[in-house]
This record gives structure tokens, C-alpha cells and sequence, in this order.
């Protein structure tokens, strides 16, 4: 298992340099990286097209929201709006009554997931960093396998032990499952970044005095931090980006539905009002998006030696 | 601190809440799947074991084994493409060009915005009177009339296709850039000192060190891909006429929709069944690779 840790650990090293400015690179290694004119060209225009495969369905999707639905369907297709409307954007809030609600839920699904996660990972972590007991190899692989089975599997039992558990229509049927299948995929990413924090501060610790309990919340959790907020937010992201298939199953209120599955009843309707679903799902991810790229840094760190998860 | 009794009791203490809620939330259901796969569950509490009974149903109904052989070709040409703009993307990210940083930022969104939300908007760009694909290209004259992406079996599978590929893109090109940069900057150097080319050092350099990269990359998307509902759900529900009907797809139906438990579960654990041999394929590729890492 070890070896498995190993791959990962690499990428969590070398990945800040991902998003670092390249000042230095770039004046030492000026002549490898100078390009001919046409080759940056055919750089930019490569790039272009990427981010156009990207980010078309989120261009497409705000020019929608801006045109008048009497415009939206009328042919021949016209990219650019020929009329200007933030009609959607006032109207929404009544097609969508709990529009607002929806996107509490989103939000309060996720934060109450990320807290249980990181209330759960942290001395499992620690455990799997720290101690070599007989046996953690398998269970750290177990852990992993568990991360590869989707929700979508467990469906039915699933369903089962919420309405026995009575949980059925509650915030908690999607909190719940939504925070095991994170917590697999945490305790590895998190893990990797203990083994980088020097065994001998445990052991000055130790040899003080200090409890195993002591140490692991005086020396360990404050050296970690960094490490923490990274899986924290990666698991936020996970939480709020993968919200469908548990509260499409397990809750049929609208109020406690989170913004996909929303915005999914209107979409389901044989008449769907595209300017306003569009206006609808820009506004209800607006606030998250706006914290997420003020911690874009931490994305790249968590993507890349979280890639167990995907 | 070595492993000592106590630190033993220590490290299981630590392990206990992770442990207890894993084992509730997902293996207990896991157990729960293999049992009820041999009963006839359904909505009544109570339910009788009626042995292989659901597994001889649903291979001897036929089209079970189409839905296998159609998850497999969606799922092998999802993860194709995603490995091949993934490449594409690292290596445009990777160049030293102003605006490097930006662009990395603006790949992320397909993957940090809740899914659904992004398959709603390829929903209304498949849409075949007024979206935008069939829109664009008629406006260029690639086609004549409409074109309904999501109407016929065909398209529809190649439109679900094209959404899971955007949606996996920004992870595989992310992780494959970040590969792409732990490879030792002397190495280029050297080759290019002895006048090797850009495609050169490419193909010499850049793709030998990132095959294990590649490989484990592979298997991880094949796993989420296999695994894909929330695409196809939203987008066509597995029509139309089942042109798009995964085994997630084909399992959620029968267990949530005609509310077959014990059928549903039988078809669940054939998943179960790809997903450990994947899992288990997965594991010996990366424990392979290290070893190979540290000769």
C-alpha cells in the first residue's frame, strides 16, 4: 500500500509549482522555452479551442439567461443576443419559488458534510501516518476500494437503512451518504501530508511527557493546518459539485433541495423556460463560485494528489 | 512510539469513527446488495430468498448483455477521449506563453460547478430547433435542418459521451500537467543541448515518463466513467429506446423506478463485480509502477 502512497506523495510535492509564476524558470531557461512566432500562434489558437470546449456550455448558458425567451426560440440561431433581457433574472425568483432556499441547502449540505469529514479524517489520518499497526496496509486499502463504489450501487440498501433509520426527507439523507463516499479519498490525501511532518517532533514530544492524545492536538494539528483547509475544501467542492443522485433518491421536499435537484424539477417540466433556468443556475452558484477562486491555489494542490478520487 | 500494544489501541481509537461510519454506510450496504440480489424485495418489508433466480432473469432476458457490451463501448470511448484532450491540454497549459496561469484557473470550472448544472446547459445546447450545435452549424452550413442531438439513439450516445469527456477533461489535464512538471527539467535540457527538437523531446522524453501517469490516470477515470449516472440521467434517462441505458442507468430504473429491489440488486452486483476487477487492476498497475519508480 505503501507504494500507492508513494505515486500520490510525488504529485503533492511537485504541484504547487503548478500554478507558481515561472519568473526564475523563465529567465535561466530562456533559450529552451523561446518559441518561433508561428509556434506561439498555434500555442494560442490550441489554447482557444480548449478553453472553448471548456467553457462554451457556461458562455452559451449566461448569453441565454440575457435573451428574451421569444428570441430563444426563434430560428436561424443567433449566438450573440440581438436583444439585451435581465428579465430571467427578476422572473426566476417566481418561477422558482424556493430558488433561495435551494441555494442555502447547496451551501448548508456541503459545509455540514466537510465538517463531518474533517471531525472523522484527521485522527484516521494521523493513525494511518503515524502508527505501523499489523493490518493498516489493508485497511487503507479498503478504504480506497470503498472510494470506487458509487452511490448509484448502493442505491437500494442504501434506501433501505435511511427509512429504517428514519432519516428519508431529511437533511440528513443526503449529508449522510454524501459524506461517506468523501471520506475515503480525504484520509489519503490527508495522510500523505502527515508522513512530510518529521517523525522527531512526535518523538521531543513524546519524550516530554506529552499524552499521545497531547500531541497529536498540540504538535500535529497545527503543523497539518495547511493540509487540512486543502482537504476541507477539496471535500467542499466534492460535496457541492457531485449533489444529484442521493437527494434525486432520498428527498422528495422541495425545501430541503439542494440547487441541482431544484432546478432539476424545473427542468423536468415540458416547457422548460431556458433564459430563466440559465439566470437560475448562474445566480445559485455564483456565491460559492466567487469563494473558490479566491482558494484556486489549494485546488490545483488537492486536485492533483487527490486524483485517487475522481 | 513503534508499535506497541497501546499505540495499536491508540491508532484502532483514532481509526474508530472513520471505521464505524464506513462500515455502516457503505459495506453494510455493500453486504445488503450480494444478500437481496437472492430475494424478491421489493417495496414490503418482508421479503423470501428465491435463490439465482433474479440472475437467471435478467441473462435470460438478452438485452442485459446488450446493456453490458453498450456500457463498455460508451465507457471505453469516454475515457479514449478524455485521455487524448487531457494530453492535448496539459501540454498546451505547459508552455511557457503569457497567460500560463490564467488559463490553467479557466480550465477548471466544468469540474468545480455542481454537475448537474453544466449537464443543463448541454442540454439546451443538444437542443435540435434552437440550441446552439445544431444552431452553429447549420448557420455554416455543415447541416441543412435541425439536427435533435438527443431525439435519436445514435447522436444521443455520442452527446452523453461528449458531456462525460467535458466533464472528466479538467481533472485529466490538471493531474497530467502536474505529471508533466515532476519530470526533471535537466533531462530536456540535455536534449536539447544535443539539438533535440521539440516533437522530439516530446515524444523521447515527455511521453515514456508519463506513462505511469497515463496508466493510473486511465484506470481511474474508467472506474468513474463506468460508474457515470448524473449525465446520462439528466440528459436522455437511458432513451431514447435504451440507445443510452448504461448498467447504472439500467439498475437505477429497475430499483428505483419499477422498485425491484432483489432484481435491482442482482444487476447492481455484476457492477460490483466490473468495478473490483477494475479496482484490483488499478492497484497492481500502481504498485507495479512504483516498483519500477524506485529501481
Amino acid at each position: 500500500m505503501s507504494d500507492v502512497a508513494r505515486t500520490t506523495e510525488v504529485a503533492a510535492v511537485d504541484s504547487p509549482a503548478v500554478v507558481k509564476p515561472k519568473a526564475r524558470v523563465r529567465s535561466t531557461k530562456a533559450m529552451i522555452d523561446r518559441y518561433k512566432w508561428y509556434e506561439v500562434a498555434g500555442l494560442y489558437l490550441g489554447i482557444a479551442l480548449f478553453l472553448f470546449f471548456v467553457l462554451a456550455p457556461f458562455i452559451e448558458g449566461f448569453l441565454v439567461s440575457l435573451k428574451p425567451l421569444s428570441q430563444l426560440f426563434s430560428t436561424p440561431y443567433s449566438f450573440i443576443p440581438k436583444v439585451w433581457s435581465f428579465d430571467a433574472y427578476v422572473n426566476m425568483w417566481s418561477s422558482v419559488p424556493m430558488l433561495g432556499m435551494h441555494i442555502f441547502n447547496s451551501f448548508f449540505i456541503s459545509s455540514v458534510v466537510t465538517l463531518i469529514v474533517v471531525i472523522i479524517v484527521v485522527p484516521a489520518a494521523y493513525a494511518f501516518a503515524r502508527f505501523n499497526f499489523a493490518g493498516a496496509g489493508v485497511l487503507l486499502g479498503m478504504f480506497l476500494a470503498v472510494n470506487m463504489f458509487s452511490g448509484a450501487v448502493l442505491l437500494i440498501p442504501l434506501f433501505r437503512l435511511m427509512r429504517s433509520l428514519g432519516l428519508l426527507n431529511t437533511y440528513f439523507a443526503m449529508i449522510v451518504p454524501g459524506a461517506a463516499f468523501l471520506i475515503p479519498s480525504s484520509i489519503w490525501l490527508l495522510r500523505t501530508y502527515m508522513m512530510r511532518i518529521p517523525r522527531e517532533l512526535d518523538e521531543a514530544a513524546w519524550v516530554d511527557g506529552a499524552s499521545r492524545l497531547y500531541t497529536l492536538r498540540r504538535v500535529i494539528l497545527p503543523l497539518a493546518m495547511p493540509g487540512i483547509v486543502v482537504v476541507a475544501i477539496m471535500t467542499f467542492i466534492g460535496a457541492y459539485a457531485q449533489q444529484f443522485i442521493f437527494a434525486l433518491t432520498f428527498n422528495s421536499k422541495t425545501e430541503f433541495m439542494p440547487l441541482p435537484i431544484g432546478l432539476f424539477a424545473f427542468f423536468g417540466k415540458q416547457e422548460v423556460i431556458w433564459n430563466e433556468l440559465m439566470a437560475a443556475s448562474f445566480v445559485g452558484i455564483l456565491p460559492v463560485m466567487i469563494v473558490i477562486v479566491f482558494l484556486q491555489r489549494y485546488l490545483v494542490a488537492g486536485l492533483t494528489a487527490g486524483a485517487v478520487k475522481q | 512510539m513503534t508499535s506497541t500494544r497501546s499505540a495499536t489501541l491508540f491508532a484502532f481509537a483514532l481509526l474508530a469513527p472513520a471505521l464505524i461510519y464506513i462500515l455502516t454506510i457503505v459495506a453494510y450496504p455493500l453486504l445488503d446488495t450480494f444478500i437481496l440480489s437472492f430475494t424478491n424485495a421489493s417495496l414490503r418489508q418482508d421479503y423470501d430468498f428465491v435463490g439465482w433466480a433474479n440472475y437467471l432473469r435478467i441473462f435470460g432476458a438478452g438485452n442485459f448483455t446488450d446493456v453490458i457490451i453498450r456500457t463498455f463501448v460508451w465507457t471505453f470511448f469516454s475515457v479514449s477521449i478524455k485521455m487524448i484532450i487531457g494530453m492535448c491540454g496539459a501540454v498546451l497549459l505547459n508552455a511557457a506563453i503569457p497567460g500560463q496561469t490564467l488559463f490553467r484557473v479557466l480550465t477548471m470550472p466544468p469540474w468545480i460547478v455542481p454537475m448537474a448544472i453544466g449537464i443543463f446547459m448541454w442540454g439546451w445546447m443538444y437542443n435540435g430547433q434552437f440550441g446552439m450545435i445544431s444552431g452553429l452549424l447549420q448557420n455554416f452550413g455543415i447541416v441543412n435542418g435541425p439536427v435533435a442531438w438527443l431525439a435519436y439513439g445514435n447522436t444521443a450516445f455520442w452527446a452523453t459521451i461528449i458531456t462525460d469527456v467535458w466533464i472528466g477533461v479538467p481533472m485529466v489535464t490538471i493531474y497530467f500537467l502536474a505529471a508533466m512538471q515532476s519530470i526533471p527539467k535537466d533531462l530536456y535540457e540535455a536534449a536539447w543541448t544535443d539539438g533535440a527538437g521539440r516533437g522530439y523531446r516530446f515524444r523521447r522524453i515527455t511521453l515514456p515518463l508519463m506513462v505511469p501517469a497515463i496508466i493510473t490516470m486511465s484506470l481511474l477515470s474508467l472506474i468513474a466513467t463506468f460508474n457515470s449516472f448524473d449525465i446520462i440521467w439528466i440528459l436522455t434517462q437511458g432513451g431514447p429506446s435504451g440507445s443510452t441505458t448504461t448498467m447504472i442507468i439500467d439498475t437505477y430504473k429497475t430499483a428505483m423506478g419499477s422498485r425491484k429491489y432483489g432484481e435491482g440488486a442482482a444487476r447492481a452486483v455484476v457492477i460490483c463485480i466490473f468495478v473490483s476487477l477494475f479496482c484490483l487492476a488499478y492497484f497492481r498497475a500502481v504498485r507495479k509502477l512504483s516498483q519500477g519508480e524506485a529501481k
